[in-house]
């Protein structure tokens, strides 16, 4: 059976790396982990960066934006990736935003409503607008997608979007509208698109990088994500993508950090459908 | 000696099948009945509002929505297995028997995805278009759950229906009533434990179903008042949540498990019961 001898040898070869690749001991392996939404983007990176770079090993774990914080705050990993905004007891870390996400709102590429306000676009979740006639459209029932409790998308989404208008509690902290019990829910930017694809009546939120031609983004307060607009913070609804080092990144993880950052790194991530942030 | 040591062997073979369903279920409950107590049974069984973010655990839509799944889905699958099996032990001519069986098992192959796909694609459209509504809905998983049950149904109610001794059948016959009176009249009401048993097997898999249930449900938290709205069952909320879940909504979701578990082993000693030849 060589092959499945060869699969468990190369687990055992990484598994002896790992504690090696963190920190200061190696100089040629190093380790991210974290947010399951950058995962991707950074395996993908790490691939690119290793043809450019034999002899040079980057292996790309997730486990979530959290566990990503505490494996670089505990120097388990050289990069942490996270998909959220660190939490004021998490500063410390150091921040490098890798690509600007934009979160759209995506209607039937039929539906003729294109723009809404974002207290609009609240009230499509929560229940309050029902009918695509209040917002200037067809007299036909909203179906409304949101993502799974616990989706980073839908943690962004509620922190913009979902706050709109609402007030601030005692502690002077803005909560969240609720979504409404009858909003649909899907647990990938895949299925939610696929949905408001076939539905000429549903909206839901995706990373705009998946918008094709069957959906239509639509402008929030009349602004459409496009490249410009995100950049320039102008669009609402936008995440950073950020890689975590825990003081200055050295050696290898400074090096590939670099590359990220760099045009030709920056230019790989904007044909996945991020936005540069140089 | 030889004989002892297989015998054994067997023996701790077949205990270590058994030890897994102790072992799932005791993991389950250890991470599940905590939560349960600090919010409260009742809350968590009767409570509507399921929101783990903000400390609200209420899995009653999705206890009501798997009822009522699971009951719609087992009378689509009785009336077409039952019909199906009624067919095949006394109408359908011996060759094509041979060739329907084979074809109902292969049913039984299709991978749930699959069926999930086809009712994305085909079903929750034609929902859509002709009832109105998301089309994801109660009906769009109870209908593709009754065509997943059918293999499960047809295949034990057939076997009860070939267990009836043929002297039931020969003697009804010899009393001038037709084939269709036998069936119905003789041999249906003799076969009825094995058709109960069916069902309930039937309505076991149609509760732990879930990635074809989370494909075309809907998924939504709203109490199902209407077939045509949204539904959430407990096995597609165990799915949706657990990518990212921790802390007390990852435990709220074995909880979920658990409430999943003794339904499906209520079901089961049902069944069980049902089954027992009489003494």
């Amino acid at each position: 059976m060589p092959i499945p001898f060869r699969f468990a040898a190369a687990l055992a070869c990484a598994a002896l790396l790992l504690p090696l690749g963190c920190g200061r001991a190696s100089k040629t392996a190093i380790t991210l982990a974290g947010s399951t939404s950058v995962e991707p983007f950074a395996e993908l990176l790490a691939e690119h960066y290793m043809a450019q770079h034999p002899g040079i090993k980057i292996s790309v774990q997730g486990g979530g934006s959290s566990a990503g914080v505490r494996a670089v705050t505990s120097r388990i990993c050289a990069i942490g990736m996270s998909s959220r905004e660190l939490n004021p007891e998490e500063k410390a870390l150091v921040e490098i935003p890798i690509a600007h996400d934009a979160i759209a709102l995506i209607v039937n590429a039929r539906n003729p409503v294109r723009r809404l306000t974002m207290a609009q676009a609240r009230d499509v979740f929560t229940g309050r607008v029902r009918n695509w006639q209040e917002l200037g459209g067809p007299n036909r029932r909203i179906t409304a997608i949101t993502r799974e409790e616990g989706s980073g998308t839908r943690a962004s989404f509620d922190e913009r979007v979902m706050v709109a208008g609402m007030p601030k509690d005692k502690d002077g902290k803005t909560n969240p509208a609720a979504f409404a019990p009858d909003v649909l829910v899907q647990n990938s930017n895949g299925s939610v698109r696929e949905i408001v694809a076939s539905d000429p009546a549903a909206i839901g939120y995706i990373s705009s990088g998946l918008i094709d031609e069957r959906v239509a983004a639509v402008a929030i307060g009349g602004v459409t994500p496009t490249e410009a607009t995100i950049r320039s913070g102008r669009y609402p609804v936008v995440r950073d993508f950020l890689f975590l080092s825990c003081g200055e990144p050295t050696g290898t993880a400074k090096a590939f950090i670099e590359y990220v950052l760099s045009d030709s790194g920056q230019k790989a991530l904007a044909e996945e459908g991020l936005t540069r942030v140089k | 000696m030889r004989e002892k040591l297989i015998e054994k062997g067997l023996l701790l073979v077949a205990f270590s099948a058994v030890a897994t369903i102790f072992l799932i279920a005791f993991f389950i409950f250890r991470e599940g009945v905590p939560l349960v107590a600090k919010v409260g049974v009742w809350d968590f069984i009767a409570s509507t509002r399921w929101a783990p973010s903000k400390g609200q655990f209420g899995i009653l839509p999705m206890i009501v929505g798997s009822l009522e799944v699971t009951i719609l889905a087992v009378v689509f699958g009785a009336v077409l297995g039952l019909s199906c099996a009624m067919f095949l032990a006394e109408f359908a001519p011996r060759w094509s028997v041979r060739i329907l069986k084979p074809m109902i098992e292969l049913l039984a192959g299709i991978p749930s995805v699959v069926y999930g796909f086809i009712g994305v694609v085909v079903l929750v459209p034609w929902i859509r278009t002709t009832f109105g509504g998301p089309g994801f809905s109660v009906l769009a998983s109870s209908i593709i759950l009754g065509i997943m049950i059918l293999p499960t149904v047809i295949a034990i109610s057939l076997d009860a229906f070939h267990a009836v001794p043929p002297l039931y059948k020969e003697g009804s016959l010899a009393l001038g009533a037709t084939r269709w009176q036998t069936l119905y009249r003789v041999q249906l009401p003799a076969a009825r434990s094995g058709i109960i048993a069916a069902l309930i097997l039937g309505m076991g898999r149609a509760v732990g179903e879930t990635m074809a249930v989370i494909m075309v449900a809907g998924n939504a938290l709203t109490m199902p008042t209407s077939l045509l709205q949204p539904v959430r069952t407990l096995t597609s909320n165990i799915a949706l949540e657990m990518g990212y879940a921790s802390g007390d909504h990852q435990a709220a979701l074995f909880a979920t498990g658990m409430v999943l578990f003794v339904i499906i082993a209520v079901l089961n000693t049902i069944a069980l019961v049902v089954t027992r030849p009489r003494t």
